[in-house]
C-alpha cells in the first residue's frame, strides 16, 4: 500500500527547502524578476543544486546521486509551487526520468553533480499520451518535436513553448525514432524568449539549424523514456499544484481573518468562509492524489501512469480554483501587479495545460480504466432530420 | 502488562482462541472477547480494552476474522458503537461503564440517538424536550425526530433541558433513556424514498432514573460534542477498494451498456470516477494519519465529498439509463436498518443520497465547522448566546 504521508527524512527536506527559499526568494524579489531581463533566479538554483543537492534526489547512488527518489522530489517540487520560484528543477526531474530510462549514467553523474542543467525539449503542453511508441511510428508529424534527422546525425527543425531550458544546457530532443542530447550552447541551437502567462516559469522556441546530437535511445526504448518523462512530468506538476494552492490557502485566510467590512472580519461571512472550506477540501484530496503520483511513479507501469493522469486530471483544476478564489476574496488588492496573487493565478492556470489539460487526461483515464467514448454513429449517407 | 505490539497482540488473540471455540455460543464468545479486553484495544482495562495504542485494533479485528470468529455486526449498531461508546467511554461513570458497555460492543443491546427535534435541527442546542427533576427520577416530555434505529433500540443517548432559564447552551444535559419505559412512543417517519429507516419518537412523561444521567446537570451540551465529533470522523469500517462504492455501479453500467454512451455524460462519468478515487485516497490517507496518531481534521472533508459524490454519482446513473431511470423499483414502506444502496434500483440510491447532505451534520454546517475550526476563520455574530 502507498504510504500517502510524508516520512521524517521527507519533512525534514521540506523545512531546509522552506527555510531557503524564505530568506533568498521572497515573492517581492520572484515580482521584482519578472519585471527584468532574466526571470529565472540563477543565483536561487546554484544554491538549491550546490547546497542542497536537488539535482541528486532521484539519481542512484551509484551514479553520484543521493538515492532519495521521486518523492523526495516531489516535496522540493511543493516548496518551489509554494514559493512560485523561478528556478527549474521542474524540467530537470523531468529530464531526470528520461535519463534513467535511458540508462544515461554519465549525464546522470553530471546532473546529480550540479554541472549541468538537462531539460526535454517538448513543448510544455505536450500530454504523457502524445508521446507513445504508436505515436513515434506513425511519422514526423504526429510527434510532439517535429524535427528532421539528418547525416551525422544533426537535427533540424522547430520546438515551441519549451519551459526549463536554460542557456548552456543540454537538451534531450526526440526526434526520427531516437532520443537525441543536443548542447544548447552550440551555434546551431537558437532559443528565442517567448512572453509566457507564467512569467516565474519562462518558455522558449527553440530552432535547430543541422545541430550535432548524439542519440542515447533509439525505437521503443526512445519512445519509452519519453513516455516515462512527461508521466513524472504529469505526475510530480502536481505537487507543485499543492504547495501553491497551499499558499493561497493559507493567505487567503490570513487576509479575510484581519480585513474589516461592515465592522466586522470579512472572513466572518458565511459567503467567504464557504468558499474557502471548498478549497480546503478539494487540496486535502489534491495532496492524497499529489503523493500517490509520486510514490507510484518510483514503480513505473500502468499504475504510474493512472495515478499520473488523475493527478493532472484532479490537481490542475484545484490549483487554479485555490488562485481565483485568493484573487476574489482579497478584493481589489489581489487584482494589483503589487500583490503576489497574480504570480499564483498565473503559474496554476498555466500549470493547468503543462503535461496535458484536465481533459486530455481524463481521456487518458478513459483508456486506461476501460471506461471507453461512445462509438460513433455514422449517419446513413442524406438523412435528413426530419 | 501485557505487550501492546501487533505480535503480541496477535498472541493474545491466538491464546484466547485456545480456550474460546469461535464456533461455539456466539454471544458467549463476544462477550468473553469484550472481558478479555479485545473489544476496543485502544480502550482502559475493565472497559473492553487493554490500552494499546488505536492502530492495532485492526491487528486484533484481522486475527480474529482470520480464525472465522464471528464478529459483533457493528452496522446492525452503529450509532451505539460509533457514537454512544465513545461519550460514555469519556463521560460516564465506572457503574455507568459496567452496566452499558458490554452488551452495547455485542449488540445484545442496540442504541439510538434522541438528540434532534422538529425546531432543532442544525440549531441543535435550541432544543425544547423538558427534563424536570422528581425525587430520584427525571421526567421527560418532548418530541425528537430523525432517530435512526428507534425501533430497535433497548437504549437511547438523550439530550433534555434542564434549565430553561439559562443560556440555551448552558442548560441542556446528558442522559440515558431506556426506549421500552412507559411514555416513549416511536412511530416510523416515512423518507421520500417510501421506506422509513428513520423514526418520530414522542417522550411522555418518562421517568430517567438519576443514575442514567451523564456527567454534570447543563454540561449536557458539552458531551453533546464528543458524540457529535464522533459522529463525523467515523469513516466507514474498511477502506474501498479502487471502484468500492456507487461509482463502481456507474462505472460498470457505461462498459455492460454501449449503447447508452453519449459524449456528454462520458466526460461527466469520466468527472465522477476522478472525484471518487481523489476522495478513496483522501480517505485512506486520513487513515493512515490517524494510524500514526496525527488524527487530522480531515474527517469533516470526507463526510463533505462523500456527500457530494453520491449526489453527483446517483443523479448521473439515473440520467445515463435514460428511460430506465423513470422507472423505480418499489415504493413499499419498509423498515430497513441500513440503505440498501446496492441493491435496489438507481432512483432509489439517487432519492437516497439526497439526505447523505443532510443527516449527520448538513454540508452547510460542516463547511462552516471546517472555516471556523480547521481555518480558524471568526464565527459569525450571533443574536442567541
Amino acid at each position: 500500500m502507498s504510504d500517502l504521508l510524508y516520512d521524517a527524512d521527507e519533512e525534514a527536506l521540506r523545512d531546509t527547502v522552506r527555510t531557503l527559499l524564505a530568506t533568498h526568494a521572497p515573492w517581492q524579489r520572484t515580482l521584482a524578476a519578472v519585471d527584468g531581463d532574466d526571470p529565472y533566479d540563477a543565483t536561487l538554483w546554484r544554491r538549491l543544486v550546490d547546497q542542497l543537492g536537488v539535482t541528486g534526489l532521484a539519481v542512484p547512488a551509484e551514479h553520484g546521486g543521493a538515492a532519495a527518489g521521486f518523492r523526495e522530489v516531489a516535496v522540493v517540487l511543493e516548496e518551489l509551487g509554494r514559493a512560485v520560484a523561478p528556478v527549474p528543477f521542474l524540467g530537470a526531474a523531468v529530464a531526470t526520468r528520461a535519463l534513467l530510462a535511458c540508462a544515461e549514467h554519465t549525464l546522470l553523474r553530471r546532473l546529480a553533480a550540479g554541472e549541468c542543467d538537462v531539460t526535454m525539449a517538448i513543448g510544455f503542453a505536450t500530454a504523457p499520451d502524445l508521446a507513445t511508441a504508436a505515436d513515434f511510428a506513425t511519422g514526423p508529424e504526429a510527434r510532439p518535436a517535429p524535427v528532421t534527422v539528418g547525416p551525422g546525425p544533426t537535427l533540424t527543425g522547430r520546438v515551441s513553448g519549451v519551459a526549463d531550458a536554460v542557456p548552456h544546457g543540454l537538451l534531450l530532443v526526440p526526434a526520427g525514432d531516437a532520443l537525441y542530447v543536443i548542447d544548447a550552447a552550440e551555434p546551431a541551437v537558437r532559443m528565442s524568449a517567448v512572453v509566457s502567462l507564467d512569467a516565474t516559469r519562462p518558455l522558449v522556441d527553440i530552432e535547430f539549424t543541422a545541430a550535432a546530437a548524439r542519440p542515447i535511445a533509439t525505437g521503443a526504448a526512445a519512445a519509452d523514456a519519453v513516455t516515462a518523462a512527461l508521466t513524472a512530468g504529469a505526475a510530480l506538476l502536481a505537487s507543485e499544484q499543492v504547495g501553491l494552492a497551499q499558499w493561497c490557502l493559507d493567505t487567503t485566510v490570513a487576509y479575510v481573518r484581519q480585513r474589516h467590512q461592515f465592522g466586522r472580519p470579512v472572513g466572518s461571512f458565511q459567503a467567504v468562509k464557504h468558499r474557502l472550506a471548498d478549497v480546503w477540501v478539494e487540496l486535502t484530496e489534491a495532496r492524497a492524489v499529489a503523493r500517490y503520483a509520486a510514490d507510484r511513479l518510483g514503480a513505473g507501469g500502468p499504475e504510474a501512469a493512472l495515478a499520473a493522469a488523475l493527478a493532472q486530471a484532479y490537481c490542475g483544476p484545484v490549483a487554479v480554483r485555490a488562485a481565483e478564489v485568493c484573487v476574489q476574496l482579497h478584493g481589489g488588492i489581489g487584482f494589483t501587479w503589487e500583490h503576489p496573487a497574480h504570480l499564483y493565478l498565473k503559474r496554476a492556470k498555466s500549470a493547468a495545460i503543462a503535461f496535458g489539460t484536465a481533459d486530455r487526461h481524463r481521456a487518458a483515464l478513459a483508456r486506461l480504466v476501460d471506461l471507453p467514448p461512445p462509438v460513433t454513429a455514422t449517419a446513413p449517407p442524406g438523412a435528413a432530420v426530419r | 502488562m501485557s505487550d501492546h505490539t501487533a505480535d503480541g497482540l496477535r498472541a493474545l488473540v491466538a491464546a484466547f482462541l485456545d480456550t474460546h471455540d469461535p464456533n461455539g455460543d456466539r454471544l458467549g464468545f463476544l462477550r468473553a472477547r469484550f472481558d478479555a479486553g479485545l473489544a476496543w484495544v485502544q480502550h482502559p482495562p475493565g472497559r473492553g480494552g487493554l490500552g494499546a495504542p488505536p492502530q492495532l485494533q485492526a491487528v486484533v479485528d484481522d486475527a480474529f476474522a482470520a480464525a472465522g470468529a464471528p464478529d459483533n455486526q457493528p452496522r446492525r449498531n452503529s450509532i451505539g458503537l460509533g457514537m454512544a461508546a465513545p461519550t460514555l467511554l469519556r463521560h460516564a461513570s465506572d457503574a455507568q461503564c459496567r452496566r452499558w458497555l458490554r452488551p452495547l460492543w455485542t449488540g445484545e443491546e442496540v442504541w439510538c440517538q434522541l438528540f434532534s427535534e422538529p425546531d432543532a435541527g442544525s440549531d441543535l442546542a435550541s432544543l425544547r424536550t423538558r427534563a424536570v427533576p422528581d425525587g430520584d427520577d427525571w421526567v421527560i416530555d418532548g418530541q425528537k425526530v430523525w432517530t435512526s434505529l428507534a425501533h430497535e433500540a433497548r437504549w437511547a443517548i438523550l439530550l433534555a433541558r434542564t434549565d430553561p432559564a439559562a443560556p440555551k447552551h448552558h442548560g441542556i444535559t446528558y442522559f440515558v433513556c431506556d426506549m421500552t419505559a412507559p411514555g416513549v412512543q416511536v412511530r416510523p417517519l416515512r423518507q421520500a424514498t417510501g421506506e422509513a429507516e428513520f423514526n418520530e419518537v414522542f417522550l411522555t412523561g418518562v421517568r430517567v432514573p438519576d443514575a442514567h444521567r451523564i456527567g454534570a446537570v447543563g454540561q449536557g451540551w458539552q458531551i453533546a460534542r464528543t458524540t457529535l465529533m464522533n459522529e463525523r470522523v467515523a469513516i466507514g469500517g474498511r477502506p474501498l477498494p479502487r471502484e468500492g462504492g456507487m461509482v463502481g455501479v456507474l462505472a460498470r453500467l457505461w462498459r455492460e451498456r454501449p449503447e447508452l454512451r453519449t459524449a456528454g455524460l462520458h466526460d461527466e462519468v469520466l468527472r465522477a470516477w476522478v472525484g471518487a478515487e481523489a476522495a478513496r485516497l483522501a480517505a485512506l490517507r486520513l487513515r493512515q494519519l490517524i494510524a500514526a496518531g496525527e488524527p487530522g481534521p480531515e474527517g469533516s472533508a470526507v463526510k463533505l465529498s462523500f456527500a457530494e459524490l453520491s449526489q453527483r454519482i446517483s443523479g448521473l446513473e439515473v440520467e445515463l439509463r435514460g428511460s430506465e431511470g423513470l422507472r423505480h423499483d418499489d415504493w413499499t414502506m419498509r423498515r430497513p436498518t441500513e440503505p440498501d444502496l446496492l441493491g435496489r434500483t438507481a432512483t432509489y440510491r439517487y432519492l437516497r443520497a439526497r439526505g447523505n447532505s443532510i443527516e449527520g451534520g448538513t454540508s452547510e454546517i460542516l463547511r462552516s465547522i471546517i472555516a471556523e475550526r480547521v481555518l480558524g476563520l471568526p464565527t459569525e455574530p450571533r443574536v442567541d448566546r
